[in-house]
């Protein structure tokens, strides 16, 4: 038996919770399965082999409730805004929205005549990323990604609103 | 069989429609008037001689406001003796009360009918008498207005959201602790 030593053996780290919430945060960021149009098919080829999202630690999710980021891939009709609007509420804090393409970014080519969508999808939930192109090329998402990395490292997380406000009733619950 | 053998059945069977024969494009058509539509439709369909058992598409025009006029156009198809015919009614864009026009429905001979009228409903306006379900197709429901009518305007407003382009404002920016 040879009494070589382990990787880390006895090593220690020092950092601060906030830093390694933010590390474990950004590498692995779940995106909420869905797309909405053209660029859906280059998210899809993101997501497989040749580009392979998964080696950033960014896997699809099948529910909103599992999901950290919701890529708006494609245009978004009036129709489906409502449905969006859902979805993005459905999530659980922190979240981010990476807007995808020209069309979820101003409308795209549908500024102008198109009376069916809506002209940035930044009118109905907040972005966080706008990943430019029609569709953007793969590489271009991936960069948007580690904007969004980069957004998530230099960032101090509030604790979220709700979160309080069902401590405070709880302490209220306990007081009375 | 050609289109003038077609032709001179349904002249012969409807001699009460004034019902013409368009031959100046490659793919003639017979102008029918709205009201005999559905009347027609049955007739071409069930007929031994003819049997138009395919309705292929179901297309709207609208001609514009100078024109006052809409169009309907008729695709159909004699599988069984492989020959196509195009019928074409030529309408007025409203009804002497300013209303929609109406079209009498084909839903109850082809099913095929059934969603094709509901999309000349949806982004035309065309009304469908006896249609079993005329609900819009594409658009959300309460939606206002027929998109593809040369007179359209968009709302200004869709459950709160901008329709058109520089109106709109964006979300505001994420200074929100909660929304992280």
């Amino acid at each position: 038996m040879s009494e070589r030593s382990k990787t880390g053996d006895g090593g220690i780290i020092l950092t601060n919770a906030e830093d390694l919430m933010n590390w474990a945060r950004l590498s692995s960021l779940w995106p909420m399965g869905f797309g909405l149009a053209c660029c859906a098919i280059e998210m899809m080829a993101t997501y497989a082999a040749n580009y392979d999202l998964e080696r950033f630690g960014i896997m699809p999710r099948p529910s909103p409730r599992q999901s950290d980021v919701m890529i708006v891939a494609g245009t978004v009709t009036f129709k489906m805004a409502d449905r969006i609007r859902r979805l993005y509420e459905q999530m659980p804090e922190p979240r981010y929205v990476i807007s995808m393409g020209s069309c979820s970014n101003c409308g795209g080519p549908y500024w102008e005549h198109g009376y069916h969508v809506v002209k940035g999808v930044d009118r109905i939930i907040p972005v966080d990323v706008y990943v430019p192109g029609c569709p953007p090329r793969p590489e271009a998402l991936i960069g948007g990604f580690m904007k969004l990395q980069e957004k998530i490292r230099g960032k101090q997380e509030a604790v979220p609103g709700l979160f309080l406000e069902m401590e405070a009733a709880d302490q209220k619950a306990v007081l009375s | 069989m050609t289109f003038q053998e077609i032709t001179d059945i349904i002249t012969s069977r409807f001699p009460e429609y004034s019902i013409q024969a368009d031959t100046k494009n490659p793919q003639p058509a017979l102008i029918v008037p709205p009201q005999g539509i559905a009347t027609i439709c049955q007739f071409l369909q069930q007929d031994e001689r003819l049997y138009f058992d395919y309705l292929a598409c179901i297309t709207a025009i609208d001609n514009g406001v100078a024109a006052d006029t809409m169009e309907l156009i008729y695709n159909l198809t004699s599988i069984p003796y492989g020959v196509d015919i195009i019928l074409k009614t030529i309408f007025s864009r409203n009804t002497s009360e300013g209303i929609l026009p109406v079209v009498p429905t084909v839903s109850h001979i082809w099913r095929t009918a059934d969603w094709h009228e509901r999309e000349a409903f949806d982004l035309m306006g065309i009304t469908f008498e006896g249609h079993p379900d005329l609900r819009r197709i594409l658009l959300p429901e309460d939606w206002e207005g027929h998109p593809l009518r040369k007179d359209y305007d968009a709302q200004e407003r869709y459950h709160g959201i901008y329709v058109r382009y520089a109106d709109g404002k964006a979300a505001e920016p994420t200074n929100d602790p909660d929304r992280a």
